[in-house]
């Protein structure tokens, strides 16, 4: 771990924190990372850092926004263990690539849970067909693609829908934008994958939470 | 390019500050031209003028690679590629107008480092110059303070994104590469650089000097 790296990181946050951290900075960083495991990295160190020094002082606003991420992540979380659980679902020369944005939804779950802390929102009860809309989606390619392709685009669109709402607070406003483009670049290989257009256009749309929620809310058992 | 009401703002916005000095074009006579220095600027402004020098690169760049067509160039890598270079030109115009006056002159480019006829180097250059844009658009949209431009900056950010996903396809296909280890870390998210970090990388590729002295 290297202090000094993490110390420059942190002139980015609110004074105040700094000062507290300043007190007994080593230990305090020792304890933050000792719990997070082989995980931690210094986004979510600083972010966990800030929740610790203030207890829960993430302004609601914020804890909004990242509890409806969370709430989406956990969506996907689902859908792509749903998936790769089912055996012959996805076919062979596709598994590394679903395996690997699986791998991303757990990691961004993990990272907002973290973030979050107490205030994380619960796993809600999910529901892949969306209740049976598209109820052959754990037998049917086509349609865990489709859903697939849905999930990665909204994911998208509603990051970039929330980004303002972000701007007061530069380590968080990063770290959201840091996963936006992951969900892009996820949006275009499964487009790709279902012999799509990897984009739409030159400039991709945000939605509103209202817009997302309306989406994802079938999805919501 | 479809009209958008946010786009206005941005125009309406950059008419109010066209006052804002850029180096480049206050350059007194001593022998530098001033095509060839462009200092970004401060604020906002120096933020989306250094997103207009990437999306010149870019631009400059598929638009080499299309002229130039390497050998073997398949139907699919065609309409990926001209897509591409149609959306940085987009992304280039509509910096340059959400700038105005305020705009860095337009960036002389270097490519001798690219073989335009081998597949390989140009799809490797295409993979750079993508993952570099995502990377500066993530680090640079805590340096906005209009929330407007940032909504503008997503806007464009993902698409380079899903550009970088569909070359790296391209290069290893069916692979974890469209969003492998070497670009997402183990919390599952994106390079993230600051201007000063993300300059060195495309300096090879820039013959004017690109300087952001008060970006930060």
């Amino acid at each position: 771990m290297n202090i000094e790296t993490k110390n420059t990181l942190l002139s980015d946050i609110d004074p105040e924190i700094t000062e507290r951290l300043t007190v007994d900075r080593r230990a305090f960083f020792k304890r933050s990372v000792a719990g997070l495991g082989a995980l931690a990295s210094a986004p979510m160190v600083l972010a966990v850092t800030a929740q610790q020094a203030f207890g829960q002082t993430l302004p609601q606003d914020i804890r909004d926004v990242l509890n409806f991420a969370l709430t989406l992540e956990h969506i996907e979380d689902y859908f792509y263990r749903s998936g790769l659980g089912q055996d012959g679902l996805i076919p062979p020369q596709y598994l590394d690539v679903f395996r690997h944005i699986g791998l991303h939804e757990a990691q961004h779950v993990a990272l907002l849970e973290s973030v979050l802390g107490a205030d994380a929102v619960a796993r809600p009860e999910i529901d892949a067909t969306a209740g049976g809309q598209y109820a052959d989606v754990l037998e049917n390619f086509e349609t865990y693609l489709t859903l697939s392709q849905t999930f990665e685009d909204l994911g998208v669109a509603a990051y970039k829908g929330q980004a303002a709402n972000l701007i007061e607070n530069d380590d968080i406003l990063q770290t959201a934008l840091q996963i936006h483009s992951v969900e892009a670049r996820h949006a275009a290989m499964v487009r790709r994958i279902g012999g799509q257009k990897p984009w739409d256009d030159a400039f991709d749309e945000p939605m509103t939470r209202e817009e997302v929620l309306q989406a994802a809310q079938p999805f919501l058992a | 390019m479809t009209f958008d009401p946010s786009r206005r703002r941005v125009l309406k916005w950059s008419g109010a500050t066209a006052g804002i000095a850029v180096a480049g074009t206050l350059l007194p006579n001593f022998g530098i031209s001033a095509a060839l220095a462009a200092d970004l600027g401060e604020g906002d402004v120096g933020v989306l003028n250094y997103a207009y020098a990437l999306e010149q690169l870019e631009a400059a760049y598929y638009t080499m690679v299309l002229e130039n067509p390497y050998e073997g160039m398949t139907n699919e890598e065609t309409e990926l590629l001209t897509d591409i270079r149609d959306h940085e030109v987009a992304h280039r115009d509509f910096l340059a107008e959400a700038l105005g006056d305020g705009a860095i002159p337009a960036l002389e480019v270097d490519f001798s480092a690219v073989d335009f006829s081998d597949r390989h180097s140009v799809l490797e250059t295409a993979m750079t110059f993508e993952d570099i844009g995502v990377s500066a658009y993530n680090g640079a949209g805590k340096l906005l303070e209009n929330p407007d431009f940032l909504l503008e900056a997503g806007r464009i950010v993902s698409v380079e994104g899903r550009h970088a996903a569909a070359i790296r396809d391209l290069v290893n296909p069916n692979s974890v590469a469209f969003a492998g280890p070497d670009v997402v870390d183990e919390n599952g998210l994106d390079v993230a650089r600051e201007p000063a970090d993300v300059l060195p990388l495309i300096d090879p590729f820039v013959t004017t000097e690109v300087t952001a002295n008060s970006l930060s």
